[in-house]
């Protein structure tokens, strides 16, 4: 330990126990907790605790303390100390002499105190017996002590983070105790198991088979944990010992405790140690499947489906289970059957679906969402069911959405039901667009595309999809536009792509008219989005420049709303990079003739809000990137005209990206930095395409040096690092450059040096004047930026968080207390 | 109690409500969806209006050319156009003793029921109700009247020439009961018999029924009404909204324990969301007008027009129209605007609030002072001058038939980059565009109805549960077009009682009690007795008075003194008349203890047989019966006196005496 820590221990040991000063702030305790893991893991604890009494002092003084005395902080504080302490044998035998561990954690303890009413208290007696329970000896101490039995109350503890460790306190016990005896053995059987083991199974036995649901959950959660975490064979034979009380609760009407029983189903068939087929498990969930209500049963079909390892016949009967909603929409809506698939063997449970989708709207609306959520997140998993019923998915959710919006027009009467229902139910809508989105992964046929782009433009167009719904809309268009299949032969878009974008740009127009911002916001996104992936697609071009929507994306740069500005800003940088801005030659728009260069340098020097301002920087640099027509024209000019706006701006990350700018023109002028990866794929180096003394001399007027290391001492660490990194980076460049190494004035680096040491305490408002490259070049040299790169490193709290800070804040806070009672006499 | 529907337009309903002895006219009506079947009045000259063709029958027989005209398809009339009124043969109008009116546009046939009919009642609305109204009927009749046509149509309304003309002409029914526009004179006189009432005030009309409005929400000044005496109570539910747009919030809690409720005027289109139809409208209105197109709004001078203009007060900075000006042109519009202003107690609880501040509770006026929103009588005068393009124009009338709006749709029909944007919900805007057909201009219908939708009415019915509903017969099946919409009607227990024009519904209600004062002095002089716990009886003599439909039980008058100086037996002798005071009876006869009874005294060979009412006794023997009923007992014996008061001192003992 840090010989300052141990100097100042004492004292803060003495201020913990001392009745009369209270520490306010436990999240110094905490942070302290934390060192003393790290502390102990690193060494001894039993020579900390010989080199530091003070702190076996602190834990027998807590100890003596009067019950009303004792702070709850503290006394838990102490409690988990002890028990990291104890988590070594040796030190466990040490604490043990002196009766402390009995002390603390026993029976007469303060387990038996009037403090033990606080849910602190409570947490911090269970979390250092886990610390403690790592050894044989501490087992024996828990059983011994009677912890048990007070852990299996403290299951149904009012506090529920209480109870959760508690229960997974008991998990590791019992591991614990299984941990030496099992592994020689593996059939061993359960009247075998060590005494502490058999008393944890036994109170498990009594709960599963108890009649109030509570202590079934209980019993049911600690099985969960168990089979989650250990994988050893004993767990095996438990299994074999509880499954038959499992699988009796489902005799039970209603089952008690379903949420839980799926888990441990689940948990116990994600298991390793029962890849081998264990029926009784199988038989288990396949009756659950059959027997819980379709609410109940969903996430245990997608848990069975989810498993690497399920016998086929299973697999089907959950994918039945999770299908079986939408098989009663189709047959309620007296959709075409199709051809024979899954979707017709369903017809089990059925009814009880069908119940509960006409029992009440919210049933209804609950039942649709989880089913389209558990197949959204299947669909893309490798081991989803096969044959995957696409052609029915698609059919089943556009008739959803047809619901939804009133266009399906039913002639069964559960059909009628269901449109009543689902009319306008904007969460139904989200679900289905979101799943309907995911459904063009490994859609092959292409006789779908119609129906799916009829029913996007439908809700695009309805006048009442709510925002929300039309930010999903746009999303599944996406995924539909870019991933749909083409028919074999069918080069460029697909045969029905063009004629869907003619459709949807005027929807697109007006929604970029929108008077909700959210929907002018999700429409340029969309744009963005498309024209990044389609600028190249001539039917999308053709389209695109007919429409009056880039004129209208570009209006949206002088939108009220920041977050509308700033997308404009990106659509319109990415429509330009593709070369589909709107026509420069539209009269009476004098925007257009300014240019989008103009505008956008316009919203960079004096949008108020800091995303328009981002989103400017951030096309700025990928213009440079990509050399934009705009911008090669002058790049020296375009750089310094943003550097100059950029470098005084209030957001950091305007000033972050402003130096990414300058690090993609550097790496233009003076070639790529050299990979710090060593496997990176080495770039074949491209040549400066000017002598460096001259490139350097640029670099100067443009005033990149100026603004790198006035960003290099920026309040905010991102910029400074990114600063430091490209100084570095232009030093290495300059180093061969040594006709100027020594050629520059001594006064005039002096004053540069003495400017820049200025600006490192915060004076920043002297300039650094016009600079050569030879002063530059010496400045750099003489800095050390290799230690501000380090020291930039590290984060911004690490001071604060060190121990003897930690122990000095609490000593200094209790000083300050004390100064305070002073005053008040 | 007898419900007449002389309207069969679920929302400009004219309905008329026999209670006890009064005879209630519940709103006046006016459907002008007949107009569409007319030619529009162009303000300026159409060239092309007047060159349609003369419509000829299939044989070429053109007698009808002169009345009829073709459009693109279809027919029109070429004449002023006419409203269809509500039924007035179905009830002697002039027995009506109120109307009472729920809002400005169900009003409209007022002054055809008020003038022409004998009516000499009395109609009760709202402040705003009537100005609006009066605003309403003025733009009409100024629409109608300023364009004179020379000639009139009445030849195809010949019921034999009717049959064969095409649809819709042919199926237009009633058509000789319609009717050209009233007089201003006309509306003057009908709202010269107005009386102005406040929400919450209680009307006694007769000393039969007690009227109270109750704000409805859904315009300024736009009521429900409670119609009750003092064991019946009927509310009328007509035009009620839920939303928070400016007029005061519905009072619902008022319209608990209703025996019948009947509900008109729910929303026209109850698949469109208010919310989402103004952002529809905000979006192509911005997107023409970005487009350097004219926006055309068809509208009412008051209403939703007032919402849609602090829409755009909001909208138009952020959408960059803040340059574009905003028309409004109407005869009434200046008024319009300026009475929305000064009726604060009608508005909602935010806008009331601004007056205290003290703000012009709607933004239009900001509008106005800004020169953003101009506002004109019409089209011509000053606003041909300032008329400035692209911009937005709202004038009437909805229907495109007349007023301003026909002259923007001739101008401004031809050019693919103007849009009309149908935000009235009263007219089928295909219907109301087809005699400007072709037609470049854009059209977008976004309706904007504020009014309660099916899912609103049934929130509504289970919060006031009334025992029986009266709705039109639309809303007791979903819509023709959306047969499958079991949502879009009224669905309540017991299901909703339905009308149709020209009905005459008994509703499901009996009158049971009616309430009766009894004069202190009387009331001191009764001396009620227990028979049994809580229930106490007396019998009461007295005279019971009724004037102006209010009972009262006074004191008998003192008899004279008979001459002779006989002292009277007893003090209750004071009732004159009672001769012997009978005792009352009451309980219940116990058959079988009874049959026991008559066989211990002797009777034998005793039967008994059960009746729907109750039993027969048989002593046939004695060839007599006795019939024990639960208001009734009979003894039925022959010329036997002696055996008959035996019997009945025998039924006697099991009834107590009182």
């Amino acid at each position: 330990m840090d010989p300052e820590c141990s100097r100042l221990l004492p004292a803060f040991c003495s201020v913990l126990v001392d009745p009369r000063q209270a520490v306010a702030d436990d999240t110094c305790l905490e942070k302290l907790l934390d060192w003393f893991k790290t502390v102990t893991e690193a060494g001894s604890s039993l020579l900390l605790l010989q080199e530091n009494p003070c702190l076996v002092d602190l834990l027998s003084h807590v100890l003596d303390l009067k019950p009303q005395d004792v702070s709850p902080r503290v006394l838990s504080f102490s409690l988990r100390l002890a028990g990291m302490f104890a988590a070594q044998e040796d030190c466990f035998e040490y604490l043990q002499q002196g009766q402390l561990l009995l002390g603390l954690f026993g029976e007469a303890g303060p387990l038996s105190w009037a403090v033990w009413s606080v849910p602190t208290v409570r947490s911090g007696w269970i979390q250092g017996l886990k610390s403690l329970a790592q050894h044989p000896g501490g087992l024996h101490f828990l059983g011994d002590s009677g912890a048990v039995d007070a852990l299996f109350s403290l299951q149904g503890d009012s506090s529920l983070f209480v109870a959760s460790a508690a229960s997974q306190l008991l998990v590791h016990v019992l591991a614990l105790s299984m941990q030496d005896k099992a592994e020689g053995s593996p059939s061993l059987k359960g009247s075998a198991w060590p005494a502490c083991a058999q008393k944890i199974v036994a109170h498990v036995e009594a709960s599963l088979c108890s009649t109030t649901a509570l202590q079934i959950t209980q019993a049911l959660n600690v099985l969960t944990t168990t089979f989650g975490r250990c994988h050893s064979p004993w767990t095996e034979v438990l299994w074999g010992q509880l499954s038959p009380l499992v699988a009796h609760l489902l005799d039970s009407e209603p089952v008690p405790a379903t949420h839980s029983l799926v888990d441990l189903l689940l948990s116990v068939a994600r298991s390793p140690v029962f890849a081998s087929a264990d029926c009784t498990l199988w038989e288990t969930i396949a009756r659950m499947l059959s027997c819980l209500s379709p609410m109940q049963t969903g996430p245990l079909a997608l848990g069975t489906l989810k498993l690497q390892h399920c016998p086929q016949a299973l697999r089907s009967q959950a994918f039945g289970v999770l299908l079986q909603p939408l098989a009663c929409i189709l047959r309620a809506t007296a959709q075409a059957p199709g051809p024979p698939g899954l979707l017709d063997e369903t017809t089990q449970g059925c009814s009880m679906t069908v119940d509960t989708l006409l029992s009440s709207k919210s049933a209804c609306v609950g039942l649709l969402c989880q089913t389209l959520a558990h197949l959204e997140e299947l669909q893309p998993l490798p081991q989803h069911p096969l044959p995957w019923p696409q052609t029915l998915l698609v059919e089943a959710v556009v008739i959803i959405l047809r619901l939804c919006d009133g266009s399906a027009a039913p002639s069964s009467s559960e059909g009628c039901r269901l449109c009543g229902t689902l009319a306008g139910c904007i969460r139904v809508q989200r679900a289905a667009l979101g799943f309907l989105g995911t459904l063009t992964l490994g859609t092959s046929s292409w006789e779908l595309v119609p129906q799916v782009f009829a029913i996007l433009l439908e809700t695009l167009k309805s006048p009442a999809s709510s925002p929300t719904v039309l930010k999903k809309a746009f999303q599944a268009v996406l995924h539909w536009l870019l991933d749909s299949p083409t028919p074999p032969g069918c080069s460029d878009l697909g045969p029905h792509t063009p004629l869907f974008l003619r459709e949807l740009f005027p929807v697109l127009q007006k929604h970029l008219c929108s008077p909700c911002w959210e929907v002018r916001d999700s429409a340029l996104e969309f744009l963005t989005h498309l024209s990044m992936c389609w600028g190249g697609e001539a039917n999308f071009r053709e389209v695109l420049l007919a429409s009056d929507v880039p004129k209208l994306a570009w209006q949206l740069l002088r939108d009220p709303e920041s977050y509308v500005r700033a997308s404009a800003v990106t659509a319109m940088g990415q429509l330009s990079s593709q070369g589909l801005q709107a026509a420069s030659d539209s009269p009476g728009h004098p925007e257009v003739q300014q240019g989008l260069v103009g505008e956008l340098l316009h919203i960079l020097s004096v949008d108020s809000e800091g995303f328009p301002r981002r989103a400017v920087t951030r096309v700025f640099t990928e213009w440079l990137r990509n050399s934009h027509a705009d911008v090669v024209q002058d790049t020296e000019w375009f750089v310094a005209t943003v550097l100059q706006m950029v470098s005084r701006d209030l957001d950091w990350e305007v000033r972050a990206q402003g130096l990414e700018l300058v690090q993609v023109f550097l790496a233009q002028t003076l070639g790529q930095p050299n990979p710090s990866c060593p496997y990176a794929v080495a770039l074949p180096k491209v040549t400066p395409p000017s002598p460096l003394p001259e490139v350097l001399r640029t670099l100067c007027q443009m005033q990149i040096f100026d603004f790198a290391f006035r960003a290099l001492f920026d309040c905010d660490r991102p910029v400074a690092q990114k600063a430091c990194d490209l100084l570095l980076f232009l030093r290495n460049k300059s180093a061969p450059c040594s006709g100027l190494q020594e050629a520059g004035d001594s006064s005039d680096v002096a004053s540069v040096e003495a400017t820049l040491e200025r600006w490192q305490v915060g004076e920043q408002g002297q300039p650094l004047g016009s600079l050569e490259p030879e002063v530059v070049l010496a400045a750099l040299r003489s800095m050390d930026l290799e230690g501000l790169q380090s020291r930039l490193a590290e984060s911004s709290d690490h001071v604060e968080k060190s121990p003897q800070s930690l122990l000095q804040d609490v000593l200094a806070t209790v000083a300050l207390l004390e100064e305070n009672v002073a005053d008040c006499y | 109690m007898k419900l007449y529907c002389l309207s069969g337009h679920p929302t400009l309903p004219c309905n008329i409500l026999k209670f006890k002895s009064t005879t209630i006219m519940l709103d006046c009506g006016l459907d002008m969806t007949s107009a569409l079947n007319f030619l529009p009045l162009p303000l300026v000259q159409s060239p092309r209006l007047c060159n349609l063709p003369g419509w000829s029958l299939k044989d070429g027989n053109a007698f009808l050319d002169k009345e009829l005209k073709e459009c693109s398809g279809h027919v029109f009339v070429d004449s002023v156009p006419e409203f269809c009124l509500p039924e007035t043969e179905l009830i002697d109008l002039s027995t009506v003793d109120v109307i009472l009116i729920s809002n400005y546009h169900c009003m409209m046939a007022l002054p055809y029921i008020t003038e022409h009919t004998g009516f000499t009642g009395t109609v009760y609305a709202t402040e705003p109700t009537v100005q609006i109204g009066r605003l309403l009927m003025e733009e009409l009749v100024n629409f109608i009247e300023r364009v004179p046509k020379a000639q009139s149509a009445s030849l195809w309304k010949n019921k034999d020439i009717q049959r064969l003309l095409p649809s819709p002409l042919k199926d237009a029914v009633e058509v000789s009961t319609w009717r050209r526009c009233y007089t201003m004179q006309e509306v003057n006189s009908a709202l010269s018999k107005i009386q102005l009432v406040g929400y919450s005030q209680k009307i006694e009309l007769f000393g039969v029924v007690q009227v109270t409005p109750l704000s409805s929400g859904y315009a300024l000044g736009s009521s429900n009404w409670i119609i009750q005496s003092h064991y019946e109570k009927v509310s009328y539910v007509s035009g009620s909204s839920l939303l928070t747009t400016h007029p005061q919030p519905m009072d619902q809690a008022s319209l608990k324990n209703s025996d019948v409720l009947v509900l008109t005027g729910l929303t026209q289109i109850p698949t469109a969301n208010p919310d989402g139809m103004v952002g529809e409208f905000c979006s192509n209105l911005a997107l023409t007008i970005r487009n350097g197109g004219n926006v055309l709004v068809p509208c009412y001078p008051s209403g939703v027009i007032y919402d849609l203009l602090e829409c755009l007060y909001q909208y138009i900075d952020s959408a960059g129209l803040s340059s574009v000006p905003f028309y409004f042109i109407s005869p009434v519009a200046n008024s319009s605007l300026e009475f929305s202003q000064i009726f604060a107690e009608w508005l909602c609880h935010n806008k009331q609030s601004k007056v205290y501040l003290p703000e012009p509770p709607f933004p239009h006026a900001e509008l106005i002072q800004t020169n953003k929103l101009k506002h004109y009588p019409s089209i011509h005068g000053d606003f041909s001058n300032d008329f400035r393009q692209p911009c937005v124009v709202f004038t009437g009338h909805p229907s495109l038939r007349f007023g301003d709006v026909v002259h923007f749709m001739e101008l401004w029909g031809k050019s693919s980059l103007n849009t009309v944007i149908f935000t009235e919900p009263d007219f089928s805007y295909l219907e109301a565009l087809a005699p400007y057909q072709p037609l470049a201009m854009k059209c977008i219908y976004c309706p904007i109805d504020t009014r309660l939708n099916f899912i609103q009415v049934s929130k509504l019915l289970k919060e006031v549960q009334p025992l029986h509903v009266v709705c039109p017969e639309q809303y007791t099946q979903p819509p023709p077009a959306q047969s499958h919409r079991m949502d879009l009607m009224i669905d309540c227990q017991p299901p909703p009682m339905s009308y149709r024009r020209a009905e005459v519904l008994a509703l499901p209600f009996k009158r049971r009690y009616e309430k009766i004062e009894i004069m202190p002095e009387l009331a001191d002089s009764l001396v009620p007795m227990e028979i049994k716990p809580g229930i106490s009886l007396a019998t009461v003599s007295a005279v019971l008075h009724t004037k102006d439909n209010k009972h009262v039980l006074q004191p008998p008058p003192r008899p004279a003194q008979p001459a002779s100086g006989k002292k009277r037996k007893r003090m209750s002798d004071d009732v004159p008349d009672c001769k012997v005071l009978k005792p009352l009876l009451s309980g219940s006869i116990p058959v079988e203890q009874f049959v026991q009874s008559l066989e211990k005294h002797g009777f034998s060979d005793i039967k008994v047989e059960d009746t729907a009412k109750g039993h027969i006794v048989l002593l046939q023997e004695a060839e007599t019966l006795i019939q024990i009923e639960e208001d009734s007992t009979h003894i039925i014996c022959d010329n036997d006196e002696m055996l008959r008061v035996r019997l009945r001192d025998l039924v006697l003992k099991f009834l107590q005496k009182f």
